[in-house]
């Protein structure tokens, strides 16, 4: 018998061999992605086309070209042609802080600090929850911080709550012990309560302040609000406003689907009212018409006026928003609450909102960014934002003409701030998926 | 704009009935300081330096005021108004005295409720083209397209001036000089037109400004001035006098560098005197110290001086002094008489 005859017989697995180049690898990812059919080919070559050019004008601007030490625009232009970065480099101190007294910048940062610390136990639940009492009294020690004074009114401001609670203890039961319904005793003693508070921050505060400034003093030098500016002005609204709107559009929600009819009226006449005028109608109102309303030497701080007003605007927008995830629980998670026999508010805060919320978190962040980046509107009554404060810069001879570097400054910043909200709002979505969608 | 003018002239009435009825002057020296509006940035006129501080054309002027009653210029706070705000900012008494570029008419003289104290710049409207255009005058430029701000009296007087001489344009509107500049560079307009010193200065920041020209047409009267409210004459005085202060020390050659040794040694020519405070009682007439003129001088110059140091032909704005020079020599810079 031949040799050449025999049989094949295998002796063992044939090792397996690697997937043919066409389906792995580099290549096989790009031919599904980018090339896998004509059109998509002519359209990874034209995306391609632009980034390049994109990248290879302002990279060479950017970093390569780009003049750091210059003393005016002329003179970068003698030394290279690419961005002017020297003009950052010289004001970026009037871009974070405005006219902030240099020896008082600490105070800011200071405050800065403090407000990571005081935002931690309210974004993240890994935080102890006692740090929460740090962030119900930070507003006054930013107050504090920022402005400079005697310490007293932040703190006579911030007993203000603890006065009207204890109104409202000695107030129930004095009231519950006359003939009068017992509802209406409990709603007389907590508009009671908001009455003495409201005084208190009226005439009481300032008072309080007199009379133990005059015992002990404890204060910083006075910064004044012409003197804020930057950044730190953006994130002084920003940040106000946002912490300020959100508690309000949830209450302004609650009003507007509540059945009683003067809250109703009042929530839904509010949210109509300002949603229905611009933003910067309502600066103007608080640049200048209230200047004619209040007496003449009152003097309402500018930035409190404009934090108030962007505060009510972004409050009417949140509270659209979260009746929306109002609207969107079903009807038998409010049976439920009622069957489970919980009165109102609890039925609202252990039910309800926790799941409305939820729902909104997209729609909320959204607002936040939207009156994050509504701060730059201040420029138009004359506060110095960053935007704002570009024109005093750009008016300065030496650097009259620059228009690219500085704007792209000012992005950067609001990229930073709004994209970093952006991804929280994944992460807390995320984190809350229970698994319904 | 008459709803504006309305309630701004209403508020003013109540501003005067109630602030103004205290002297302006007795408020300012109780405070301590000077409240001045100026612009949030115009190029020489307002800007800030490296450190913060207000520096500019109109911010001298403000400080050679408060230099004038409290003998330090820097006495002085400053409120960045915009074009929207500086009227209210004034009505309402939230700033004493307004030096912002601001052109003198008669319906903000009479119906604003304001006063104009003077003029410390004349300006004007004019136009700028690019010099491969081959334009000599802006009679040629009919079918032009014209980059102008809208809301702006230049539109009107762009309007009227076409008009008049039969020609068409298309405007091309834009908001703020920084937009004007870029549509300008990047050819969507043939022309910008604007104030002749905003349209040096902005030829001074191209990066070949030899390649634009500027028309010789002057097509308005801009005639920008110090304005506080009206009813306090002593006020309004004081405002008109340190400016007219300035423009005399020029005429008589007493500047920044020898008023010290003018003012302790005394000069031959009287009006001098006077002006040094050397002769008469005219500060205590203005409700003013005797050597107010001395520390206004003091604070940035004479107009001269200010004039060069800020906005001048040495500065990169390079204006020259044309209107702005003094009457006698071919300008209409005029101040009354100090006696």
């Amino acid at each position: 018998m031949n040799d050449s005859h025999k049989p094949f017989v295998a002796a063992g697995d044939i090792p397996p061999s690697p997937p043919p180049s066409s389906v792995v690898g580099p290549v096989a990812w790009m031919r599904e992605n980018l090339f896998s059919s004509i059109p998509n080919a002519i359209m990874t070559l034209v995306g391609a086309f632009i980034i390049y050019s994109l990248l290879a004008s302002v990279i060479p601007w950017l970093f390569l070209d780009s003049v750091w030490n210059a003393t005016s625009l002329g003179n970068c232009r003698e030394i290279d042609e690419g961005a002017c970065l020297a003009v950052i480099k010289e004001r970026y101190l009037q871009f974070i802080y405005g006219f902030y007294p240099e020896e008082e910048r600490w105070r800011s940062i200071v405050a800065f600090v403090l407000m990571i610390v005081a935002v931690w136990p309210v974004l993240f639940a890994g935080a102890p929850r006692k740090m929460l009492y740090v962030s119900a009294l930070y507003p006054a020690v930013a107050y504090w911080l920022i402005w400079g004074g005697t310490i007293w009114g932040p703190v006579g401001v911030m007993l203000g709550p603890v006065i009207a609670i204890i109104a409202y203890r000695i107030l129930n039961p004095v009231l519950r012990g006359t003939s009068m319904e017992e509802g209406i005793a409990g709603i007389l003693a907590i508009l009671l309560a908001g009455l003495v508070l409201v005084l208190w921050w009226l005439f009481g505060v300032e008072v309080f302040d007199g009379i133990l400034s005059s015992v002990v003093f404890i204060g910083l030098p006075v910064v004044e609000s012409s003197k804020i500016g930057g950044f730190l002005l953006s994130l002084i609204i920003g940040v106000s406003g946002i912490a300020g709107s959100f508690p309000l559009g949830i209450a302004l929600a609650l009003g507007r689907r509540s059945n009683l009819l003067f809250i109703k009226a009042m929530s839904t006449g509010f949210i109509e009212f300002v949603r229905g005028v611009p933003l910067i109608t309502l600066l103007f109102v608080a640049s200048t018409l209230l200047n004619y309303f209040l007496p003449p030497g009152t003097s309402f701080d500018i930035i409190l006026r404009v934090v108030i007003m962007v505060t009510l605007f972004a409050a009417a927008y949140m509270a659209e928003v979260i009746r929306g995830g109002l609207a969107a629980l079903p009807k038998g998670q409010y049976e439920a609450a009622d069957a489970l026999g919980l009165d109102y508010w609890k039925s609202m805060r252990l039910i309800i909102l926790p799941q409305a919320l939820k729902i909104s978190i997209p729609g909320i962040v959204n607002t936040f960014i939207g009156l994050f980046k509504d701060t730059t509107l201040v420029s138009v009554i004359g506060l110095l934002d960053p935007v704002g404060i570009l024109n005093p810069i750009r008016a300065d001879q030496n650097w009259n003409g620059i228009v690219w570097e500085l704007y792209g400054f000012i992005a950067i910043f609001f990229f930073i701030f709004c994209f970093g909200m952006s991804r929280y709002s994944m992460y807390l979505e995320r984190k809350l998926q229970t698994g319904h969608r | 704009m008459k709803v504006k003018g309305a309630i701004i002239a209403a508020a003013a009435v109540m501003a005067v009935s109630t602030a103004a009825n205290a002297a302006t002057l007795d408020d300012v020296k109780a405070k301590g300081f000077v409240q001045c509006g100026v612009s949030t940035g115009l190029a020489g006129f307002a800007f800030t330096d490296a450190n913060g501080v207000w520096d500019g054309f109109d911010v001298t002027f403000c400080r050679a005021t408060a230099a004038a009653i409290f003998g330090d210029a820097n006495a002085i706070k400053f409120t960045p108004t915009t074009g929207k705000t500086r009227f209210t900012a004034l009505a309402s008494g939230e700033v004493d005295i307004l030096y912002r570029n601001t052109t003198w008419t008669l319906s903000r003289d009479v119906d604003l409720g304001f006063t104009f104290t003077g003029v410390n710049y004349y300006d004007g409207q004019g136009f700028m083209v690019r010099k491969s255009l081959g334009v000599k005058s802006a009679k040629e430029l009919d079918g032009a397209t014209v980059c102008i701000q809208t809301g702006t009296t230049t539109e009107l007087n762009l309007a009227d001036f076409f008009r008049a001489n039969g020609m068409s344009y298309e405007p091309v509107p834009i908001e703020t000089n920084a937009e004007a500049q870029q549509k300008y560079l990047s050819n969507a307009c043939d022309v910008y037109t604007t104030d002749a010193s905003g349209l040096a200065a902005t030829r001074a920041t191209f990066e070949k400004p030899g390649e634009h020209v500027l028309l010789p047409e002057i097509i308005s009267k801009e005639p920008l001035g110090p304005l506080v409210r009206q009813g306090d004459d002593q006020w309004a005085d004081i405002s008109a006098w340190v400016l007219n202060a300035l423009i005399i020390a020029e005429e008589k050659g007493v500047t920044k560098a020898n008023v010290a040794k003018l003012a302790a040694d005394g000069s031959a020519d009287p009006e001098v005197n006077r002006l040094l405070g050397k002769e008469g009682s005219y500060g205590e007439m203005l409700g003013l110290p005797a050597d107010w003129a001395v520390h206004a001088i003091s604070a940035g110059g004479n107009y001269g001086e200010i004039f060069e140091r800020n906005v001048g032909e040495s500065t990169a704005i390079g204006l020259a002094r044309g209107l702005n020079q003094l009457w006698s020599k071919g300008g209409i810079l005029y101040a009354p008489p100090f006696r």
